[in-house]
């Protein structure tokens, strides 16, 4: 077999995958989509309020916070991977809360990664908002609370922006969940290839371990569906950036 | 005549740099008050005073009675709309501009829907409703700006440069409407021009600022014709003297 033909080969046989709504590659795509979903909708329930806070309260130890969130920006994935582990095996402090190789584990570590990001990008939106679109707010009778909504508004495109990107890092990030889910599949095999239903297993940890067995045509199959996911959510945040 | 205003020697600085000092006057009710004077005066810090956007260096400044209008900024605030000299726009539409006051007022939708409509045929932009703001022309804006200061009908409006971006005709299409508002709802009008010929068109009294201070406060009449300080008519006949 040539090098073409193996490829190509390869190619049609992950489509054939995709298309056959393969169960084993259906339910790894499930929990890539739902630990980074749900990640990704506790980080921006606790990065807006936190963005506001910093914009428009003071309060001690606001710079240190700023500090914590640009160094968590640039955090290497696998060092909040093992962070959490250490917080969460049996011994460490969170052991009794039993989420070593779970889905919870892998929505913590994707939470302390994403927060970050939405904050930081969602800082810069609301900072984008004019001084002058406040004091309309203040001059025609608004209080506190309208400037917070209308800047939230003003902002909006910047904060949507903001949370496709955390997403966008979430479903792409494998160190932290490769260490804190296990990349771990139901034993058995579901839709002759692979193993059992996926439990922590994700689209990249499942790319690692599959083309590592060598079983090229079921890690490119993942590797479509992560990228048309990547690219999706990118297309989506490009949208909202042309519009602002 | 009933005193709205009273300005007991306010000063206001920016870093080293003071801007107005000891400031005293007074304004009525239902008066239109121009504040004239050379570009860098201070006439827009001294709107932005009496809308509290700005806090006094030193100096008192005393809304409808209330001792200190500053203690109660939201309740006086919540009386005076001012149109700035370069309006910001929320990135919405005309409609969601102009009924801005009226929503956070929680006025009723069916209300809101009428007197936005109103005010935009007012200034002349009916049917602009649907038109995102972003988009309006320069003049366009400030007309927008113009209808989302007077639809909640406030007690005073602070106007800066009203005109400044328009044609003669929206020109007197605008001062025919602050004419009106005055006559027809007692509004206080309390302007910010170096238009000399619009003050006098529209204005009552002229406060005239120089170097920092108010060199002259009078009625319209008094000051084209007869002003007290030579200054005053310096400034009026164009000759700028410093
Ligand atoms: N926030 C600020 N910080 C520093 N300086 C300021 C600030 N606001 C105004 N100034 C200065 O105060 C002076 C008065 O400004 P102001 O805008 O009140 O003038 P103006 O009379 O409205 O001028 P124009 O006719 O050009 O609009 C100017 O020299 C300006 O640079
Ligand atoms: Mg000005």
């Amino acid at each position: 077999m040539g090098s073409v033909d193996f490829l190509v080969q390869g190619i049609i046989k992950a489509f054939e995958l995709i298309f056959s709504l393969n169960p084993y590659i259906m339910s790894i795509t499930g929990v890539s989509i739902r630990v980074s979903g749900t990640a990704t909708i506790l980080a921006t329930l606790t990065a807006i309020p936190l963005a506001f806070a910093i914009s428009f309260m003071q309060f001690r130890g606001k710079q240190a916070l700023i500090t914590l969130i640009n160094t968590g920006l640039g955090l290497p994935s696998v060092f909040v991977g093992l962070f959490v582990f250490l917080m969460i095996v049996p011994i460490g402090p969170f052991g009794f809360l039993d989420m070593v190789y779970t889905q919870k584990a892998m929505i913590l570590a994707q939470f302390i990664l994403i927060t970050p990001i939405i904050t930081g990008i969602s800082l810069a939106a609301i900072k984008a908002v004019p001084q002058s679109i406040i004091e309309t707010v203040y001059t025609l009778g608004g209080n506190e609370k309208d400037v917070v909504i209308a800047t939230l508004k003003e902002a909006r495109f910047g904060i949507i922006t903001a949370v496709l990107a955390g997403l966008g890092r979430g479903l792409a990030e494998v160190g932290a969940i490769l260490i804190v889910g296990g990349n771990i599949a139901r034993t058995g095999s579901v839709g002759g290839i692979g193993e059992g239903l996926s439990e922590t297993r994700t689209l990249t940890t499942a790319i690692t371990s599959e083309t590592s067995k060598g079983d090229l045509s079921t890690s490119i199959a993942l590797g479509i569906i992560l990228i048309s996911l990547v690219l999706s959510v990118n297309i989506l945040a490009n949208y909202f950036q042309r519009r602002d | 005549m009933e005193e709205l205003f009273r300005i007991e020697n306010l000063s206001k600085s920016f870093g080293n740099k003071k801007v107005l000092q000891n400031i005293n006057l007074k304004i009525f009710r239902g008066e239109i008050f121009a504040f004239m004077g050379p570009s860098g005066v201070g006439k827009t810090t001294m709107l932005r005073l009496l809308n509290l956007l700005e806090t006094p260096t030193s100096g008192k400044l005393i809304f409808n009675g209330n001792d200190d209008a500053i203690l109660q900024k939201n309740y006086v605030m919540r009386r005076m709309s001012m149109l700035f000299q370069r309006p910001a726009t929320f990135n919405t539409s005309v409609f969601n501009n102009v009924a801005y006051g009226l929503v956070i007022r929680r006025v009723d939708k069916k209300t809101i829907e009428k007197k936005v409509i109103d005010a935009l045929a007012l200034v002349g932009l009916a049917g602009y409703e649907k038109q995102k703001a972003l988009t309006l022309s320069g003049g366009e804006a400030q007309r927008m700006a113009f209808a989302r200061a007077i639809v909640f009908k406030p007690d005073v409006l602070l106007l800066d440069e009203p005109t400044a971006n328009l044609d003669p005709a929206n020109v007197a299409k605008i001062e025919d409407i602050i004419r009106k508002i005055r006559s027809e709802l007692g509004t206080t009008i309390i302007m910010a021009s170096h238009n000399i010929y619009q003050v006098r068109r529209i204005a009552d009294r002229v406060g005239i600022l120089l170097n920092g201070e108010l060199i002259e406060v009078n009625t319209k009449e008094q000051i084209f014709t007869h002003p007290n300080d030579a200054r005053s008519y310096a400034f009026i006949n164009g000759e700028f003297i410093y």
